[in-house]
This record gives structure tokens, C-alpha cells and sequence, in this order.
């Protein structure tokens, strides 16, 4: 088993235990529920829409060089500086080189959970530079020290309380444990940020090929602020997020905010194509807009996982997954969580390390059902575990299947099994739930029905007899 | 017509009377019910763990026994959906892969098959007990059945259904799963098992009965009054 | 900077890997487990409006639905009959808000509005100076449409005083005419390329209610980062 594997199960054991977690998130995300099925409940036809947009970005997926291309080639050409970073680590170094070039001693950022994926914070910090995450939850959580809790709502599992107590100890100002009172602290505390930044960061949520823009969807305002007032724009995405028109955005900017905070639009949707154009009064006078690989190519390179390259990154799978509500987004220990990041963790960081959290599931599929984009999610955990099994096969399991196979294809020593298994049922009595119990894993908690004197088949044989 | 019924091994192992009630609801409607002698499992544990290549052995096992069957029955919407959407793609470049194809479009799920396939819905139960409804994700979320077990229920007197508020959430079990992270398993459980207990209900009702094996056992384990039994069962309560 | 043999390096190297993925045709979607097929997607924004939440046909109806969005989305929406009208409605907002100085742009619209408001007016037609602008009590512009879909206001670098003025101060000022009022995203959107194709500027932004957040146990608080309120008025 990884390292991974066993932190993974190490922190499942104590979520799934702390019940004032699954409260916590069970509240905001029943909330959450009903207003994104009011909004789904608006449109026309929800599924069409879906379709849609799974044919858009099955489009602009799978002819990525192309709607690349043409997007590097329309940005350029009104001013915008191109770089291409393969790694991770590639496009913390383009952005410090723009820094060094400028002579950076600030980055205000908006939300990007691709500067989490390449973990820009640490390479900035690092260099000495201020960096200030803007967005309310991030900002929450860079004063934790902590990652985002989730890819759409990084602070969702603090109370009130717990964020007063944070602001009073790092910031020494909270009036009240009031969500205006303490919204209003961070808005205080990140104007000035804003006003002396040297340079605003930005992600990205979508990347139109036909007018060379980025999209980016929020609702505070924070985005909009880092993209006018700073001197340098830098914005990172993968090289994924391409639509190809301008008008796809139709569709997009409402099923985006639909599936992901149960808005009819989110709040700001803003699409910049180039730095300060010549007449225009602010905004920055360079932009630089990176595009990040990070084996993103790996992914693509997967036809039948291809589809994973589609995701929005809504969080709406994350919102749906039982799983994730009962172990918690930290409990994954990945930039993305939930199920659409149990697909594609494998892929970007190795798969014998993250197949676990391809087996963590029930595959019950309640995270396909819902994906806006239509990701057949849960049938990619299967194939990443046939992958893996395939690749690797653990000793001892793949044993207990073969054995299992050969003795179900043999119908008189299956039932003879069965026979068996009666037999030792009261001997299993006396071991149940302890140390020494095969069946632990599930007698801990759960009885286990004992198995009928007369089976199924032998009524039916007796009957036919 | 004559109907291969297909029982689940933990039917057949643990709750024959859901089994037995099968055959005698579809044999009360006049059809003729034959069970392959040969099936054991329909393989989904290698296969729902990757194994793919030491499933495959067990389900062409499967197959072959039902090869020739004018209409398969499956009293799970588990096994169900493994046989009708999965058999096909671990198949898929395989020898087998027509027979799997042409297995899949003649395979139902039971109750599906009972309301759809037959247009029946009446079976003059009697069940006067208020309860819920477990929608097994395969049965829900693959095969897309919804409607056909609530049709049915609908129809027994003195039955009481009444929706949690949880009832598309999956249970928990997820067979290997349950096994390989029984905390995660339990606490999904728990959760169901509490939205199931909001109702007021008696019984959970569900057409899977794997799912029902799991509920129940954290039902019993936690003393709890809340019983579970499966749809084949209340359908022949007089 | 990099050299740009490497830039250009780097480039081609993950276009070849995109290349190289693609030579396997992927499925279509929904084609989930049968044999991957080469065709390639419908054009879908033709058809997306009949999809999208519906927005009634006649004129009336779409002021209607934009008022409804409005209130939801706490904007306040305000709709007068004459220039005059709207010129007062202003001067009482200064006065209720207690506004000192205010932030504008230069316009057809904002030059016939806002004279009586006889302010100290920082004028965003060129540079200017942020912290001026952040010492305003608010921001006044104009804007490229209204959106009855949605209730979204759309403003661009060009029509509405650059991109901080809609944002930086706390209350942002819509003036608008009854004719920029369009059905729905998608007539927006045809709208901007009408408009400005191909030569764009450099911010689109449809502005959706006053700036929120519930990042706070998701609840609800108005005036996150950007303004805390969202007025428009309209003749
Ligand atoms: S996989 Fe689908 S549901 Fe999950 S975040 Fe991506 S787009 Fe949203």
C-alpha cells in the first residue's frame, strides 16, 4: 500500500467518526441542494443543456491543438505575452521570472486551484514575495496555513466561530462572529492589497479559441479587482479549458453556476483578451497568460478517459458524493478532490500511489448523474482500478479471486463451500468483531445475516425433484 | 414464455425467501420459470475490484447458462446492471462479446421486468405496514429504475410508502468496498439508516438485497427497531 | 525572460504530446462502452437558447423578467419615463448615501445625467489615479446592455469607464436606455461581437447583482470585494 494509501485511510477513520463534520456539511450542502435544483428546475431542459455542453467540450477536447492554437495566436495578437510550461514546477519558474523582471514585491491573487495543483504560494513565498489570496475562503484558508477544503467552497467546513477566533488571532480584528461582520474585515484587510500589488493573478474557467479570451466566473469582485488594478495580469490554466466560440459561453456561464453554487449566474463572469488596449483608461500593462500540461497530456492520451478533460471544475460531483461528504475534502490530500479528483489524480500523479481513492468508492454514480458535462465519473474509478489491477496486481487479492473463480465455476464445490460456511458458522459466533474474525472489516459494525439452513438452490432441487 | 430466472449468490446463500418468492410471483402470473442449475455468481467482486481478467472466466460461465434464454431475470439490480451494461464492456474485443451483447438486451432487472416487460403491478399482497424505499444505485443509476418498484408497491393493501429524504443516496455497501473501507461503508450506513428512521417506517423496502444485507446488519448491531425486507417478499404477503 | 527558442520549445513539445494523444479517437459522448466513433460535435450554440431558462417574447415581458432577477438578486432596479426623472433619482441618491464625491466616465448618458448631481467627479477617460477613485462613494457608468435572462448588467472596458470603475468603489450606478434591454445570454453575446469583432476590448464583464460571497458558512453577505451595492436606473 502507498504512503498515501495509508494516510488516506488513517484520516477516513477519524472523519467518518467526527459526526460534527458530516453535520457541518450536510447543512451547507442541503442547502446548496435546493437552490441548484431550483435553478435546474429554469432551465428549458436541463439535460439537453448537458449534452450540449458534453458535446462542446468533447469538441474543443478533442481538437485541442487546433483550439489551441488559434487561441495563443488570437491573444498574441492584441498584445498578451504566451508561455507554455510542461511541469508543475515550469510554471512557478515563468512566473518568477516575470516577478524578477519586474521587480515584484507583491502578488494579489484571485482563485485558482491550478496555482494549487503547481503550488505556486510556496514558490512565491519562497522567493520573498508577499502573496495574498484574495477570494474570502481562500483567504480563510491561507490564514490557516491549510489547502482549500473544496475546489468551489474552500472554507466550507468552518463554523463562524472557528473564523472569528482565526481573524482575531491572525488579523486582531472581529468584532462579531456575524458572517457580514467578519466579510467585512477581510474586505478591509485585502483593499489595500489590491491598491499596492505589483501583480494580480489570476485561473482561469474557460479559454475561447475564436477570440483569444480567458473567462473567468466569481462573485466577490476579487478577480475583477486583481485583473484592473495591478500593473502586471498573470493568469495560469491548464491547457484543457479551451471552448471554441465566444457564444459557447452561453451555455456555459449559466450551467457552470448552476451545477456549482445553485446561482443563476455567478456573480461576475468577465472575459479579458489582452492587456490595456490603446484608448482604454486602467488595467494592467502586461498580461501574461500561461498554459500549464502537468500531464494533462497524459490524460488526453487515455482515449477512454479523455472525457475527464471536459470537467469545469463546478464541484458539483464533490457536493453529490457521499464519500467526500463523510471523509471530507482534506481527507483526499490532493489539489482536487472528490470524485472527478479520484479520476484524475491517478492520471497526473501516478496511479499505483492513487488507486486508492479509485477504490474508495461504491460507485454508486451520484457524481456522473450530476456532472454538467456528463464525465462518466464512477465508470472511470472502474477502469482505473482495471488499470491498475491490470498493471499491478496485488498478490494475495488477485489469489482470492482466482480461487474464487475456480471454485464458482465448479458448482458442486461452490455449494459445498456454502455447506462449509454453515458448519462454521457457530464457531464464527464465537470470534465475531474480534481480532481474530476473517471477517472483521465488516462485523466491527455490522452483523452478518446467517447463512439459511436451505439455500435457494436446494428448495429449487427439492422442488423439482 | 419461459423466464431464466437468475438468483444472486447472497439471495441464494443468505435470503432464499426473496428467491422463492420470485419464482412463485412470476408463476402465478402463468409464465414458466426455469433457474441455470450451473450459476454461482455473476463475477462482480474480481470485476467492481479491477480484476477483470480473473472475472471474466466466471462470467462466461454465466453467460453460456444463459445464452439461449428467451428472458433473463434478475432478482438484483446489482447483478442486473453487471449483466446487462457491464457484461457487454468486459466482453468488449473478447469472443463472447456478441453473446454478452445479445444476453444484455434479453436481461431485466426483476421488478422492471415485472412492470415493463409484463404490465403487471397487482399481486393482491397485503402488507399493512408503513415503509421506505432504498433505490440500490445500479438498479437506479444504471438500468434507470425508478418508477417500477414504487408501481408495484402501490398496489399492496394496507402499505404505506413513505420517501426519506435520502432515498437516491447510496447505502454504502458497494461490495468490496464495505470490506476494503468499512469505516466509510458504516458511516454512509448511518446515514441512511437515519434518514430511513425520519419516516417513521417499519421496514426499509428495496429490490437489492446486498443493499439490505448491509442495512440490516448496522440496523440489528445498533438495536435498532427498524427492519429491512426485500420487494419480492412483501409482493407475496397475504 | 526565457530565451525564445526554449518558449517556442516548450510550446511544440506539448502540442506534440496533444497530437500524439489525439491520433486515438476518443468516444463520443454517451457512447459509453461501445466502439469509439470519429464524429464530431454538433454545433451547439444554435440550439442553446431553446434550452436555457425561458425568457418571454414580447418587450414587457422581458423588462418583467428583468425586474423579477433584479429584486432576487437584490440589484435595485429603477425605471423612469423621462431623462429628467432619472437626473433626480440620482440627486436623491446622493443625498440619501451622503455621497461626497463619485466616479464617472464620459458618455452620451452619464454627461446628460449627471451634471445636477454637482459633485467632485473623478473622470475615468484616462488615466487616473486609483486611490482617488477609491476614496469615491461611487461609481457611475454606463453599460452595453441589459440582460432580462438573467438579470445581468454587461459592461466592457470601453462603454463603461475602464475596468475598475463598475468594482472599486461601493456603489456601483448602471444608467441605461429601455433599448439596451436584450432577451438572453446568447442575444448578449451576438451582441458583443456585432459590436466590437474583431477588435475587442480588452474586459467583457456581465455584472449579475452586488458583489456577494457566502463563503462564511454559506451564507449570504453582500459587498465581498467589489460593491456592496448595484443600482440601475433606466429610461
Ligand atoms: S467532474 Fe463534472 S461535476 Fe465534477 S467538478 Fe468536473 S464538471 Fe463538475
Amino acid at each position: 500500500m502507498s504512503t498515501f494509501a495509508t494516510g488516506f485511510l488513517k484520516q477516513a477513520r477519524v472523519m467518518t467518526a467526527d459526526l460534527r463534520h458530516r453535520k457541518i456539511i450536510r447543512t451547507a450542502l442541503t442547502n446548496y441542494e435546493i437552490v441548484r435544483d431550483k435553478r435546474k428546475g429554469a432551465f428549458q431542459s436541463w439535460e439537453s443543456a448537458r449534452s450540449a455542453a458534453a458535446e462542446t467540450k468533447w469538441e474543443a477536447v478533442n481538437h485541442l491543438d487546433k483550439y489551441l492554437v488559434e487561441f495563443v495566436s488570437k491573444l498574441e495578437a492584441r498584445g498578451t505575452k504566451l508561455h507554455w510550461a510542461s511541469t508543475g514546477a515550469q510554471a512557478s519558474e515563468i512566473i518568477l521570472e516575470i516577478v524578477r523582471e519586474k521587480n515584484a514585491r507583491s502578488v494579489i491573487k484571485s482563485k485558482s486551484m491550478t496555482s494549487e495543483e503547481v503550488h505556486l504560494n510556496d514558490a512565491l513565498e519562497k522567493a520573498g514575495l508577499e502573496v495574498v489570496e484574495s477570494d474570502l475562503g481562500e483567504f480563510i484558508m491561507q490564514l490557516r496555513d491549510e489547502p482549500p477544503y473544496h475546489i468551489v467552497f474552500p472554507s466550507m467546513h468552518l463554523t463562524r466561530g472557528e473564523i472569528k477566533e482565526l481573524f482575531e488571532r491572525e488579523l486582531g480584528d472581529a468584532p462579531s462572529d456575524s458572517p457580514e461582520e467578519l466579510t467585512m474585515v477581510a474586505r478591509r484587510a485585502l483593499r489595500k492589497k489590491y491598491l499596492t500589488a505589483d501583480i494580480g493573478f489570476t485561473g482561469a474557467n474557460f479559454a475561447i479559441a475564436e477570440t483569444g479570451m480567458i473567462s473567468i466566473t466569481e462573485n466577490e469582485g476579487n478577480a475583477r479587482l486583481t485583473a484592473a488594478l495591478p500593473k502586471t495580469m498573470v493568469s495560469l490554466l491548464g491547457i484543457e479549458k479551451v471552448l471554441p466560440r465566444l457564444e459557447d459561453l452561453a451555455l456555459f456561464l449559466p450551467m457552470l453556476a448552476t451545477a456549482g453554487t445553485g446561482q443563476a449566474l455567478t456573480c461576475y463572469n468577465t472575459m479579458y483578451g489582452g492587456p490595456r488596449q490603446p484608448g482604454e483608461c486602467d488595467g494592467p500593462e502586461e498580461f501574461h497568460v500561461i498554459l500549464l500540461d502537468n500531464r494533462r497530456t497524459e490524460l488526453l492520451a487515455d482515449a477512454e478517459q479523455r472525457d475527464a478533460l471536459h470537467c469545469i471544475r463546478c464541484g458539483a460531483c464533490l457536493n453529490a458524493c457521499p464519500i467526500f461528504r463523510n471523509i471530507g475534502g482534506h481527507t483526499y490530500a490532493t489539489t482536487y478532490s472528490g470524485p472527478i479528483g479520484s479520476v484524475i489524480t491517478p492520471h497526473l500523479r501516478g496511479l499505483q500511489d492513487w488507486k486508492h481513492l479509485s477504490a474508495a468508492s461504491s460507485l454508486c454514480g451520484g457524481c456522473t448523474e450530476v456532472c454538467p458535462v456528463k464525465i462518466d465519473l464512477h465508470h472511470h474509478l472502474l477502469h482505473n482500478r482495471r488499470n491498475a489491477a491490470k498493471e499491478k496486481p496485488a498478490l494475495i487479492e488477485r489469489s482470492l479471486y482466482l480461487i474464487f473463480g475456480f471454485v464458482a465455476n465448479r458448482p458442486a464445490l461452490w455449494s459445498l463451500g456454502k455447506k462449509l460456511g454453515r458448519l462454521s458458522q457457530p464457531l464464527h459466533n464465537l470470534v465475531k468483531g474480534s481480532a481474530l474474525d476473517p471477517a472483521r472489516s465488516w462485523t466491527q459494525t455490522r452483523d452478518l445475516p446467517p447463512l439459511a439452513q436451505e439455500s435457494f438452490k436446494d428448495w429449487w432441487k427439492k422442488r423439482n425433484r | 414464455m419461459t423466464i431464466t430466472l437468475f438468483i444472486p449468490c447472497f439471495i441464494d446463500a443468505l435470503f432464499p425467501r426473496a428467491g422463492i418468492s420470485m419464482v412463485q410471483l412470476l408463476e402465478g402470473l402463468g409464465h414458466k420459470v426455469v433457474c441455470p442449475p450451473e450459476i454461482s455468481c455473476c463475477g462482480q467482486p474480481p470485476f467492481n475490484s479491477g480484476y477483470w481478467d480473473e472475472a471474466r472466466p466466471v462470467a462466461a460461465k454465466v453467460l453460456e447458462q444463459l445464452k439461449d434464454a428467451e428472458a433473463v431475470v434478475i432478482g438484483s439490480g446489482s447483478c442486473g446492471a453487471m449483466v446487462k451494461k457491464f457484461y457487454p464492456e468486459l466482453f468488449a474485443g473478447k469472443p463472447q462479446e456478441a453473446m454478452a451483447k445479445k444476453v444484455a438486451a434479453r436481461t431485466w432487472e426483476f421488478s422492471d421486468f415485472i412492470v415493463t416487460k409484463l404490465g403487471v403491478t397487482d399481486f393482491g399482497a397485503k402488507f399493512p405496514h408503513k415503509i421506505t424505499f432504498h433505490d440500490g444505485c445500479h438498479g437506479l443509476r444504471e438500468l434507470g429504475i425508478k418508477k417500477s418498484p414504487r408501481a408495484l408497491l402501490a398496489k399492496v393493501q394496507g402499505l404505506q410508502l413513505v420517501e426519506m429524504a435520502e432515498a437516491e443516496t447510496c447505502c454504502g455497501f458497494g461490495g468490496t468496498f464495505a470490506a476494503k473501507f468499512p469505516m466509510i461503508s458504516t458511516a454512509m450506513g448511518d446515514v441512511k439508516c437515519a434518514s430511513a428512521a425520519e419516516t417513521g417506517a417499519e421496514y426499509i423496502v428495496s429490490n437489492d438485497s446486498s443493499c439490505l444485507m448491509h442495512l440490516q446488519g448496522l440496523l440489528s448491531r445498533q438495536g435498532k427497531p427498524l427492519k429491512t425486507i426485500h420487494l419480492a417478499e412483501v409482493l407475496t404477503q397475504k | 525572460m526565457k530565451n525564445e527558442e526554449t518558449v517556442l520549445s516548450e510550446r511544440e513539445k506539448i502540442l506534440a504530446r496533444v497530437r500524439e494523444a489525439l491520433s486515438v479517437p476518443a468516444h463520443v459522448p454517451g457512447a459509453h462502452g461501445l466502439a469509439p466513433l470519429a464524429a464530431s460535435a454538433q454545433s451547439s450554440a444554435a440550439g442553446v437558447r431553446q434550452w436555457l431558462p425561458k425568457v418571454g417574447n414580447s418587450f414587457a415581458e422581458q423588462l418583467g423578467l428583468f425586474q423579477k432577477n433584479a429584486t432576487e438578486l437584490k440589484t435595485d432596479f429603477q425605471l423612469f419615463d423621462s431623462a429628467e426623472e432619472m437626473r433626480q433619482a440620482l440627486v436623491r441618491l446622493r443625498d440619501a448615501e451622503g455621497w461626497k464625491r463619485v466616479a464617472c466616465h464620459s458618455g452620451d448618458l452619464t454627461n446628460a445625467i449627471c451634471p445636477p448631481l454637482n459633485l467632485p467627479m473623478l473622470r475615468t477617460d484616462k488615466a487616473y489615479d486609483v486611490h482617488e477613485m477609491e476614496a469615491c462613494d461611487a461609481g457611475i457608468s454606463e453599460c452595453d446592455a441589459l440582460v432580462a435572462q438573467t438579470g445581468s448588467v454587461l459592461v466592457t472596458s470601453r462603454s463603461a469607464g475602464g475596468r475598475a470603475l463598475s468594482v472599486l468603489p461601493p456603489h456601483h450606478v448602471v444608467i441605461a436606455r429601455r433599448e439596451q434591454l436584450v432577451a438572453d445570454l446568447p442575444a448578449a453575446f451576438a451582441l458583443v461581437k456585432t459590436k466590437y469583432a474583431p477588435d475587442f476590448p480588452s474586459m467583457i464583464s456581465f455584472i449579475t447583482g452586488p458583489s456577494r460571497t457566502g463563503d462564511i458558512e454559506r451564507i449570504l453577505v453582500l459587498g465581498a470585494h467589489g460593491p456592496k451595492r448595484l443600482t440601475i436606473l433606466v429610461f
